[in-house]
């Protein structure tokens, strides 16, 4: 936060903090990609790796929001759609929160963002029975920085596939 | 160690001092306002108790400890004094304590009993109305001979400032080693002065945000050993372990009532939302408090047990409310910009402790129980949790400077102006501080 009050004022800064950002974090991104994981673009259809790969296990969220994001949507509506083709698999939802925020208020966080996530997927289609939450709170970040570039990483919910997701 | 704990319930039954020693209800010159801001720590000279070993100079140094962490109190460096005490029944040449300006003088003696006991003998002295103000003797097992100096310490403080002590108490905290993403987060206790760390988990499942029970026997926290976040119940001595509830979501935030007998914490709702339930040790019974769609979290009682404070984002934003113990009176208390929570309700029942995020800081400070007369304590990058010394009159808390990699304990005074760092071996958050031993 304090970040966003010095970039606004120093456009030079931005650069700079970026530029920090992306050097700082580059080797503790969230696998999102083939390229992360060392698949290699290669995935079998209906594994859990072209689930993480082709359609993305999680979405993120604005700071202090369990609002499903515009760009979160579509993830879902994919998720969803896999999910109904593929349903063999029993679905943990972890919802998670940023650091920017205290222990227990976070944990209650995380859950309303994996419950929004459930009932999103559920209005798809998706068997409710399939679905489990669990909060993890600001316990399990994925990306660990001291500014915006990382926190904007951890308000996430991510799909997990037979609970053996991160 | 529950043998040992009696043996020092003993010794502490038989500290009534010695009849020679009887103290004088005289009128002290040297004294402490604890309030005043601005109170300049006093001169204090802590002579090594004499004893055969070495053991007479390392209680003397934890008293010294305590009492200058305390910043109330200045310990006059020992090269500085004159007089070299040889027989602390004897009263001491004030003259010599005057010179070098200290208030109040501490002499003593550790010896051995016939039975292996220790007994640790002191005295306070008011060097500039030349009398003594307190003489007590202690008994207790080698082992405690830390607890020893630390009741020393409280009682040194007690007579100088009209408060109760809270050096010998005890900090339950979590452990955190590994890496950021992978912490690992195990349930720990020390002293409040960092000595004489223990272990209560083995790391093997995420432990969060213990807390005493009133009986300093039990602490409550929440765990993830089962799978699902859990509130859990754990007996500190023989390790036994309860859950505490069977609800079908996660439970959260607990924290002893007054009495021991209740449990109050949040419930998950399937909606994502979370409440405020009490939940009574014997009975087993659950009472609900709240019911809004929001969450409810972080709850802690007045001292009385009458009323409860917390944390609630009904309003839009995590903001501070209190009610009645029964869920009466909803009210939120807390108004000064940005958000607040992490609420703790002061043992002496004046004062509500909490975290606020405002302009990206993180801050500690403290209201009145009416949300008027905010004061923040200190304002950091990444600071929470706030627990309170059970004289009220200091917090503990854990903070994460940027870029440092994890959090660690500090403690400040009310004034704000005494911090000082709590030594831990690892990274340490979710301190929670005991009562005092009665």
């Amino acid at each position: 936060m304090r970040g966003i009050a010095a970039l606004t004022r120093n456009p030079m800064m931005i650069a700079l903090v970026m530029a920090l950002a992306i050097a700082g974090c580059a080797n503790k991104k969230t696998p999102n990609s083939a390229a992360d994981l060392g698949l290699g673009g290669a995935s079998t259809p209906g594994s859990t790796q072209d689930f993480t790969v082709n359609v993305g296990d999680r979405i993120f969220f604005d700071t202090d929001s369990s609002v499903i994001r515009a760009d979160a949507q579509g993830i879902l509506a994919r998720q969803a759609q896999w999910l109904n083709k593929y349903s063999q698999y029993q679905i943990v939802i972890e919802g998670h929160a940023d650091e920017r925020g205290t222990r227990e208020y976070n944990l209650a966080l995380g859950a309303r963002r994996a419950a929004a996530t459930r009932d999103y997927l559920v209005a798809r289609g998706v068997s409710a029975n399939r679905l489990k939450t669990i909060s993890y709170g600001k316990e399990r970040p994925v990306a660990v920085c001291d500014d915006i570039s990382c926190w904007s990483q951890n308000r996430r919910a991510v799909t997990a596939l037979n609970g053996a997701g991160s | 160690m529950k043998i040992l704990f009696r043996t020092i319930l003993l010794a502490s039954a038989l500290a009534t001092g010695m009849s020679a020693m009887a103290t004088l209800p005289a009128r002290a010159l040297v004294e402490i306002d604890v309030n005043k801001g601005n109170v300049e720590p006093l001169p204090v000279a802590v002579t090594d108790f004499l004893s055969s070993d070495g053991l007479g100079s390392e209680i003397t140094s934890i008293i010294s400890a305590d009492l200058k962490r305390s910043g109330l109190f200045a310990p006059i460096d020992k090269g500085a004094f004159i007089e070299k005490i040889t027989n602390p029944d004897a009263a001491p040449r004030f003259e010599d304590w005057k010179v070098i300006n200290a208030q109040a003088l501490v002499t003593g003696r550790v010896t051995q009993e016939a039975d292996g006991r220790l007994r640790a003998e002191f005295r306070l002295w008011d060097t500039f109305a030349g009398e003594q103000l307190v003489g007590e003797q202690f008994f207790a097992n080698k082992a405690n001979s830390r607890r020893v100096a630390h009741i020393i310490a409280d009682s040194i403080y007690e007579r100088l400032t009209g408060e109760k002590g809270y050096f010998d108490t005890r900090v339950v905290f979590i452990d955190e080693s590994g890496p950021k993403n992978q912490r690992k987060k195990r349930l720990a206790i020390m002293d409040q002065d960092g000595a004489s760390v223990r272990y209560l988990s083995d790391g093997s499942s995420l432990a969060l945000t213990p807390r005493f029970s009133p009986s300093r026997q039990e602490i409550t926290y929440m765990s993830y050993e089962s799978g699902q976040p859990r509130v859990y119940l754990l007996q500190i001595e023989t390790g036994q372990r309860e859950l505490v509830g069977n609800f079908p979501g996660m439970t959260f935030a607990p924290r002893f009532s007054p009495d021991g007998q209740k449990v109050i914490m949040s419930l998950l709702r399937d909606d994502g939302n979370s409440n405020v339930f009490a939940m009574d040790l014997r009975s087993r019974t659950t009472t609900r408090l709240t019911n809004s769609n929001s969450i409810d979290t972080s709850p802690s009682y007045s001292p009385d047990g009458s009323q409860v404070v917390f944390t609630s984002d009904r309003g839009g934003q995590p903001q501070i409310y209190v009610m009645g113990a029964d869920g009466s009176n909803q009210t939120r208390i807390s108004f000064g910009g940005g958000s607040y929570s992490t609420p703790v309700w002061s043992p002496r029942g004046d004062l509500i402790a909490f975290t606020k995020q405002s302009g990206g800081e993180f801050q500690i400070g403290v209201m009145k129980t009416d949300g008027s007369g905010e004061r923040i304590l200190t304002s950091g990058f990444q600071q929470e949790g706030p627990t309170w010394a059970p004289n009220g009159r200091v917090i503990m808390f854990f903070r994460e400077a940027a870029g440092s990699g994890g959090p660690r304990l500090y403690s400040i005074d009310l004034t704000g102006r005494n911090e000082q760092a709590i030594p831990t071996a690892n990274f340490a958050s979710d301190p929670a501080w005991s009562p005092l031993l009665e």
